[in-house]
């Protein structure tokens, strides 16, 4: 029953995929080597197509490969599937956060736990900084100081930092905004 | 019922927009959870991503689970992270079925080239609020710059980093609690 399979499947990364959705690709991997249900150029364009589409990287590879595997009802089978494990650990930990996160010894920890998150956080951003920003490949390529910045891009991300920290908008209205901004002028 | 009709459709919200990994997410969350709504603190959602990121599963789902077992209990945390993953399971059911090759087109590039941008600005501003919020002395900015460093040149784990910094802040603040007495 390819379904059951599916899910189980799907089960097994949500299960075991400590991290981010990149976390879960060399578990997709896996799967074509067992049961040769995609070719690695599927897997390719599965990865570009969840990072070009919105949503968690994670879920879209899932619904993708899903689908792929099985048809419409196969994506919603392995979607299920990768998340049934997370609702059920954090159901199980969320009960014993809200008990014990007023007392002294977790609050200790957790005031020393969330600068460090912010520094994960902060080395996640670095990277989108990085791609969005500059263009570190065509200046490894010709060496030429000015190749280094992508200059229509450091105004828009200059321009719309101001704008976000004057008038607090909602991040939707920035998101499109930009899409429409990047259509017209080839970002 | 209509409080988890509106879990369901906030989490749809963030999970339409979310472009990228599951930190994509926060400026979203810190919006429509954190400030519209009020489910959530600052400071909450930053334990959720430490949780999220030492457990299985993905961030993004996790910290979805998370707000709405918070909010409405085992049936909330469902909801909650079904409305995160509906919009992928339209959008991509539709792209698979109809363009193959979304990602070759030039015109999604260009608007995913603007959207990057837009993404990077949300996460810098999200993270200069949570540092205002979060960090109150040097031992705070000692861990984030210990952090930083650790995760985006090296290749430690974030899990060693989120039990380290438990350990530092408990002993410190232990110690603090105390020298009062």
């Amino acid at each position: 029953m390819i379904y059951l399979q599916l899910f189980f499947e799907f089960f097994k990364i949500g299960l075991f995929a400590i991290g981010g959705g990149l976390a879960t690709i060399p578990f997709i991997q896996n799967l074509s080597d067992k049961y040769h249900w995609f070719t690695t150029e599927d897997i390719i364009n599965m990865i570009a197509i969840s990072e070009s589409t919105p949503g968690p990287i994670g879920i879209n590879m899932a619904t993708f490969a899903g689908y792929k595997v099985a048809g419409i009802l196969g994506g919603i089978i392995a979607t299920l599937g990768e998340i049934a494990p997370s609702i059920i650990i954090i159901v199980l930990i969320a009960h014993y956060y809200m008990k014990f996160s007023e007392e002294a010894i977790v609050r200790a920890s957790l005031e020393g736990i969330r600068p460090a998150v912010i520094g994960l956080i902060g080395a996640a951003a670095f990277e989108v900084v990085k791609i969005a920003l500059f263009n570190i490949e065509s200046f490894l390529q010709s060496k030429a100081i000015l190749d280094f910045f992508d200059f229509k891009s450091i105004v828009l991300f200059a321009v719309l930092l101001f704008l976000i920290q004057k008038y607090k908008k909602h991040p939707i209205l920035y998101i499109v905004a930009s899409a429409v901004i990047g259509i017209i002028l080839k970002y | 019922m209509k409080q988890l009709f509106e879990l369901f459709i906030s989490f749809a919200r963030i999970g339409a927009f979310t472009f990228g990994g599951g930190y994509a997410m926060l400026p979203m969350i810190e919006k429509e959870i954190v400030e519209k709504k009020k489910w959530a603190t600052s400071d909450e959602i930053l334990d959720y991503y430490a949780i999220g990121q030492c457990t299985p599963g993905l961030i993004a789902v996790n910290t979805a689970t998370f707000i709405g077992y918070k909010r409405k209990g085992i049936l909330g945390a469902i909801i909650a992270t079904l409305g995160v993953v509906f919009p992928s399971l339209i959008i991509i059911t539709v792209i698979s079925m109809f363009f193959e090759h979304f990602q070759d087109y030039t015109i999604v590039q260009h608007a995913l080239g603007g959207v990057r941008v837009a993404v990077a600005a949300l996460i810098v501003h999200t993270i200069t609020k949570m540092w205002k919020q979060s960090i109150k002395d040097w031992l705070g900015i000692l861990l984030f710059i210990f952090s930083f460093i650790a995760v985006a040149f090296s290749d430690i784990s974030p899990v060693i980093i989120i039990i380290l910094g438990g350990i530092i802040g408990t002993n410190k603040n232990m110690r603090k609690k105390a020298d009062a007495k």
